[in-house]
């Protein structure tokens, strides 16, 4: 077990995942200079320009260009850099990518890895912060995963370089420096499998990605006041182990669900609309969603922060599953 | 050039094939017993006949909305393409695709796509796989006319140049994109001119004679073969028909189509080799006759397979693990 940072979490698995199968390369903008913020640092001076290739601007060739590669026999890792920029190439990975096999009547397997970083990060404003997660994970052929921390970065990375399906990994901006142990050796995280960070009897928090900090730090509050909250990650978004948080609310009765995103149709909706049918019963209390307002993300730091999921809103959120009396 | 008559025969067998296929679709729609939309490529059967001669099975192409042609052309078996089209499990798709997704991954054709514009990326991206392998193959990316004005073009070209990927891009100008002239579209008059930026050889060629269609493009394949980079090469052609079913062709006249379906590829190749004495009328007669029966036989088989079981509908949308449910 080692300390690692997320971004170095990656970088380990993908160095790994490399030098374990030479049909693996990464396809994307800057990756000779190491990726914006260091994200391929090192790589294509160990690799090689013909597995960590360098293109223009040109996001569509980025997405595209992998579904040729991959009806290859390769199985292209592509940097998408800011999930903002994952909209020019909407086509390639809605309409390629994610329907390739199932139109062709499974004649072709796209081990295809896309990779984009997103979320609110120092006043970026509205087309660099967006958190878009919701809008993939309502596409039928694509996964959607995004861990919360370097293990589970590094893990799942692993496992989706070896799926033969097309993965979209996301990666939030505000865990790229953030550190965690590592697990040595050859260590792979199934997608699709929720955690449970802290166990818990009162209430059930589901989160995932950068909000699995802010839960863990409103859960240590919460426990001063002798509540005890049960944290799921969801990690993987599609699939998306709703089995995993029907247990935990059959055993606690309450529920809050955090996500960054805008929350009008979002995971956290999804999550509540499946509590609602399968587990009414259990529930002591309404279920509480958070999420972003319906807005785009402003550029003020002032306003940035006033739609930013923050430890407090968790915190509230599961005092009030608990009774009104205790906000 | 001197041509073989086994070859020339071989290019004949080709277009007869297309022709045939797009005419018994044009016969079922009529009796109304098709569904969904296709888009028939009557007209612009030398293009994907010429151009697919000089491809080896291990290349690649990738095909448009209107991709039949490019799918018989490239080896494809015309059954399987017909219970696709009747939404029949032994159909390439197995009924999940259609018309405009019919592929064949084992004789390299990548797939017909929906989305116009769509084939470029993959194309390249087929061609950056040899390019990494160091594998011979070349890929060859079929568009459109309409096409051609899509940001993908760019993306696409620029990098495909950039890196030297041996690649042919074919663009197969019919003058229509949907219903608006490409006069109407675009803002030069020859679409192979947009090679220049990108400084890769742009040719422009009869779209309508095999035969000139054939060397074109085997001058470009080759030249791909051998790593000296991709190209553009561009086939004028007139499409016959409408743009799909239903087309009222408003935009235009009676006039015009019968006057340029003069220009037949068929009927002028047919002419040609039968004037110079090349190919017997009675082989162009058994190569029409196979083609007919072929086609008929296609139908009845079609007609008699099963329609897909419900438990298929989520059976190829992933991979699955050993003893993984249906992915949420």
């Amino acid at each position: 077990m080692k300390e690692l940072t997320y971004r170095q979490a990656v970088i380990e698995a993908l160095s790994e995942e490399m030098e374990r199968d030479p049909r693996v390369f990464c396809l994307g903008e800057d990756l000779a200079d190491g990726g914006i913020s260091g994200r391929y640092e090192g790589l294509a001076s160990r690799f090689g320009p013909k597995r960590i290739i360098d293109t223009p601007i040109s996001e569509t060739f980025i997405a595209g260009g992998a579904v040729g590669a991959a009806a290859r026999g390769l199985r292209p890792v592509c940097e998408l850099r800011i999930a903002d920029f994952m909209l020019v190439a909407m086509d390639e990975i809605v309409n390629q990518i994610a329907k390739l096999r199932f139109m062709s009547g499974g004649q072709c397997r796209l081990p295809i890895v896309i990779r984009s970083v997103y979320g609110i990060w120092g006043s970026m404003a509205a087309q660099h912060s967006q958190s878009l997660e919701a809008l993939f994970f309502q596409i039928p052929g694509l996964k959607v995963i995004d861990p919360s921390n370097p293990a589970d970065a590094k893990g799942m990375l692993k496992a989706a370089i070896r799926d033969d399906n097309p993965v979209l990994m996301l990666e939030r901006k505000a865990l790229s420096e953030k550190k965690g142990p590592v697990p040595d050796g050859d260590f792979v995280v199934p997608i699709g499998r929720a955690s449970i960070p802290m166990e818990g009897e009162d209430v059930t928090i589901v989160s995932y990605s950068f909000g699995i900090s802010l839960a863990l730090e409103a859960a240590g509050r919460l426990a001063h006041r002798k509540i005890s909250a049960e944290i799921i990650d969801l990690r993987s978004l599609t699939p998306l182990d709703y089995g995993a948080v029907r247990q935990s609310v059959k055993k606690t009765g309450r529920l809050v669900v955090a996500s960054e995103g805008v929350r009008k149709g979002g995971v956290g909706a999804e999550i509540a609309a499946d509590i609602a049918e399968q587990a009414f019963r259990h529930l002591k209390a309404p279920i509480v969603r958070l999420g972003a307002p319906f807005v785009p993300v402003p550029f003020s730091p002032k306003l940035e922060k006033l739609i930013c999921l923050s430890a407090d809103d968790i915190e509230k959120a599961a005092l009030k599953t608990m009774g009104p009396d205790l906000i | 050039m001197a041509y073989s008559n086994e070859f020339l025969l071989s290019l004949y067998t080709k277009m007869i094939r297309i022709r045939k296929f797009e005419e018994t679709i044009l016969e079922l729609e009529k009796s109304g017993q098709f569904f969904g939309l296709y888009h028939l490529y009557i007209g612009e059967e030398a293009v994907a006949a010429g151009v697919c001669a000089n491809l080896r099975n291990d290349d690649f192409i990738t095909s448009t909305h209107r991709g039949h042609g490019h799918c018989i052309a490239k080896g494809a078996d015309v059954k399987k393409m017909m219970a696709e089209l009747f939404a029949r499990q032994t159909g390439y798709c197995k009924g999940l695709g259609g018309s405009m997704h019919i592929a064949d991954f084992s004789v390299g054709m990548l797939g017909a796509n929906g989305i116009v514009g769509g084939g470029y990326n993959i194309a390249a991206g087929s061609a950056l796989a040899s390019w990494i392998t160091g594998g011979k193959q070349v890929s060859v990316c079929f568009f459109g006319d309409g096409a051609s004005n899509r940001g993908t073009f760019h993306e696409a070209l620029n990098m495909a140049a950039l890196y030297k990927l041996p690649l042919v891009y074919v663009c197969e100008n019919n003058e229509y994109a949907a219903s608006t002239a490409t006069a109407k579209s675009t803002c030069i008059t020859r679409i192979s001119e947009r090679a220049k930026a990108y400084g890769i050889p742009g040719m422009t060629v009869d779209g309508n004679n095999v035969l000139e269609v054939y060397e074109a493009a085997g001058y470009l394949v080759d030249r791909a073969r051998r790593g000296e980079g991709p190209a553009l090469l561009e086939c004028l052609t007139y499409r016959h028909f409408g743009h799909v079913r239903g087309d009222a062709q408003r935009y235009r006249d009676q006039q015009e189509v019968e006057e340029r379906k003069k220009n037949d590829p068929l009927v002028s190749f047919r002419t040609m080799v039968l004037e110079n004495n090349l190919v017997s009328e009675e082989q162009l007669a058994n190569e029409e006759k196979e083609a007919a029966d072929e086609i008929i036989n296609a139908v009845s088989e079609a007609r008699l397979a099963p329609e897909p079981e419900d438990c298929q509908l989520f059976e190829n949308l992933y991979v699955y693990e050993e003893g993984e449910g249906a992915v949420q």
